[in-house]
């Protein structure tokens, strides 16, 4: 049976893990090659690398990294940060990320989707979509990690992308990131339910029992988090046997 | 031992490589011919669509080659897929080094209730079980491992079948005839399981 999957994500700044609360006031979680073999070998399915600087400049950097860690790690790997060019893309793809995540440059353009998706094949496009719920009760996507808001409803925008080809969706809810209180069931369960393709939830998972919910309630097919793992407060192993508990197929061993 | 790597234009060959070199491996990416020919062992790639590939590989004479390789060889995902004998995926005739036949996901996915639709999805992405394990390639590997695979179109249960999973319904995850064998899922990306095999791969077979 195919088994939802555990996904610690690194945000990689001047090549180091960071982990801000509600993408702010930034901390150090150490070494993102020696951080995501640890976390392999504990049992994590994939890894999302997130580089929350990436500007032009250090692209280099970044292909770096994404070489040093296609070396040393045995399960799949998203990279994402400031994608906005098939070029970009090859790069990343030749130095071994298996996918890679855009955000804001395809919202801009969506035609990068496409181009990404036939270059590259749709399985190694992930969509990124950051998502606020506003006071007239719709989710909205959000740009620039969450700084500049727009008025596209959450929805419209995953279905128009998965139509353009991307093969998965990274959904963070702003309300819900950074807070631990648990992940947003709502537009999970209903991305979840309306598309052809994964759902990744992000944004709140604080206790095991918050991935028992993403996964039961609201369908998802991976949930994705960081400052827990990094700061052990919930361990990938307890949290993979209690899903397993409670009926939900994981890969254990 | 000289181990290849057949370069083409389909995916993340670099992947490969690397988790060879983790195994402590070494191997040449190359579509030369005649260092293909004389490597002791082959491995296949590919991550990408059927008739592309297969496109290139006639242009560069590479799918005659295939065929005739006496050597160990070992495809994974498309690679697998490009050695059976035809592909749903654009219609594509294969390399028919394997009996069975590519089909899609989506025409099961298709003949499900309504409601049960939205617990699968295409392509299949993500860990899955690997059982009924036969050949020197799973020495070592416990029934109902986890493997990694990403795919939308899979093999059909037939002859040389010697590994089974089940998305949708149960499908060939690894096939097996005279010197060529193929995966459908990642070694290179299913951690410790997927070493085991490759190391199986260079040492067993």
């Amino acid at each position: 049976m195919l088994t939802k999957r555990i996904i610690p994500c690194l945000d990689i700044k001047d090549g180091r893990t960071v982990k801000g609360t509600n993408f702010v006031d930034l901390r150090d979680a150490g070494d993102p090659v020696e951080l995501g073999r640890l976390y392999a070998e504990q049992g994590a399915d994939e890894l999302v690398f997130l580089d929350i600087t990436a500007t032009v400049e250090k692209r280099k950097t970044l292909s770096e990294l994404v070489n040093r860690i296609s070396h040393q790690i045995n399960i799949p790997f998203t990279v994402g940060g400031g994608i906005s060019s098939v070029e970009d893309v090859s790069l990343l793809l030749q130095n071994g990320a298996d996918k890679i995540s855009v955000n804001t440059a395809a919202f801009k353009r969506p035609a990068l989707i496409a181009e990404l998706a036939k270059q590259f094949g749709s399985q190694c496009v992930v969509l990124a979509i950051d998502t606020r719920l506003e006071e007239d009760g719709e989710w909205y996507v959000y740009l620039n990690g969450g700084r500049t808001k727009t008025d596209r409803r959450c929805i419209d925008w995953a279905e128009e992308a998965v139509a353009l080809g991307a093969g998965e969706i990274l959904l963070t809810s702003m309300n819900h990131d950074g807070t631990k209180q648990g992940f947003a069931l709502d537009i999970t369960g209903t991305l979840a339910n309306r598309l052809p393709v994964p759902v990744i939830a992000s944004g709140g998972g604080g206790t095991v029992e918050h991935f028992v919910d993403v996964f039961q309630k609201a369908q998802a097919d991976a949930a994705l988090a960081a400052s827990i793992f990094h700061f052990k407060e919930v361990a990938i192993p307890d949290l993979k046997n209690s899903l397993a508990a409670s009926g939900i197929p994981v890969r254990i061993g | 031992m000289e181990i290849a790597i057949v370069k083409y234009n389909a995916g993340n060959i670099q992947s490969v490589l690397y988790a060879l070199e983790r195994i402590g491996a070494t191997a040449t990416v190359t579509d030369d011919l005649d260092v293909l020919r004389k490597a002791d062992k082959i491995i296949f790639p590919g991550v990408g669509e059927a008739s592309t590939a297969m496109q290139y590989l006639r242009e560069r004479k590479l799918d005659q080659l295939i065929k005739e390789l006496q050597q160990p060889v070992l495809g994974i995902c498309l690679g697998m897929q490009l050695m059976c004998t035809h592909s749903a995926e654009n219609d594509t005739v294969c390399l028919g080094i394997f009996e069975e036949y590519v089909q899609s996901f989506h025409s099961l996915k298709a003949g499900l209730p309504e409601a049960e639709q939205h617990n699968y999805k295409i392509p299949q992405m993500g860990w899955n079980t690997i059982t009924d394990l036969r050949t020197p390639l799973f020495e070592g590997v416990p029934e109902n491992s986890y493997c990694y695979f990403v795919h939308g179109y899979y093999a059909a249960i037939g002859p040389d079948t010697i590994a089974t999973t089940d998305y949708l319904k149960p499908y060939s995850s690894a096939l097996h005839r005279n010197n060529f064998y193929g995966v459908q899922f990642h070694p290179e990306k299913s951690a410790g399981v997927g070493e085991q095999i490759l190391k199986n791969f260079i040492e067993k077979i």
